[in-house]
């Protein structure tokens, strides 16, 4: 894949950080406003497929190569398993919410909430983003 | 033909969704045993949408449904995820090699 005219490859290096913001501010706002951890790293995953559409699969994984993406959806799997098993050591049961709640309203509210949104947000972007390398890996074999 | 039944369907559906939606419209909208009982005063969401803020500390009720409430039912949906996931890279691992 060679990539898309220059008009596009501008527009999209242009919108990339934007995209990427947007992603982590609706991960990271998941506590607080509609959205979370499953839409957030859709957004996320969207933002590197956009460089990918633009730049040819080359230019994505210069950003986010394969291997940093399945360990990053290993790592968010992680997350999610050890704040779980963390309301059986720390409290009573699993996935209890254990962290303190802090005040109503903030960013760091809620307890364990925000971690898991943000475990989640990772696996969701890293896993999208492995299902599309792989299978652009073999569409790429096969032109060959 | 077809048009007219297409058109038959997706007014049905309309107004399906139109009574489902609307509370005050019967025969969808309220069920007459909701109102025995005091059901709507005492249902399970009302309960949630009330408590949710306090027992949990977050602001977004549905966040606090999905990860506190029902974090088994989410872990679960992550894990057909990470599966999903292993199913095609492994699918297309095999195919690169065949080929």
């Amino acid at each position: 894949m060679a990539g898309m005219t220059v008009i596009v490859r501008t527009i999209s290096r242009l919108l990339f950080p934007f995209l990427f913001l947007f992603g982590a501010y609706i991960v990271v706002h998941g506590q607080l406003t509609p959205g979370g951890g499953f839409q957030g790293g859709v957004v996320l995953a969207a933002a590197v497929i956009l460089l990918l559409l633009a730049y040819g699969i080359e230019g994505a994984q210069a950003k986010v190569n394969a291997l940093q993406a399945e360990l990053a959806e290993s790592l968010g799997g992680l997350i999610l398993v050890w704040m779980g098993l963390m309301g059986t050591i720390v409290g009573i049961a699993f996935f209890q919410n254990v962290l303190p709640f802090g005040s109503l309203g903030h960013v760091l509210s809620a307890g364990s909430l925000p971690v898991f949104n943000f475990g989640v947000g990772i696996k969701v972007a890293a896993g999208l983003l492995t299902i599309f390398y792989a299978i652009l890996r073999i569409q790429g074999e096969e032109e060959k | 033909m077809r048009q007219a039944v297409a058109l038959i369907l997706v007014l049905a559906v309309g107004a399906l969704l139109v009574f489902t939606v609307n509370a005050y419209l019967l025969p969808f909208g309220t069920f007459p045993e909701r109102r025995i009982g005091g059901f709507e005063n005492e249902s399970v969401g009302k309960r949630i949408l009330e408590d949710a803020p306090i027992t949990t500390g977050s602001a977004s009720v549905v966040t606090s449904v999905v990860w506190d409430y029902r974090g088994y039912d989410t872990l679960g949906e992550a894990t057909i995820l990470f599966t999903a996931v292993c199913g095609v890279a492994m699918l297309f691992r095999v195919a690169r090699r065949r080929a």
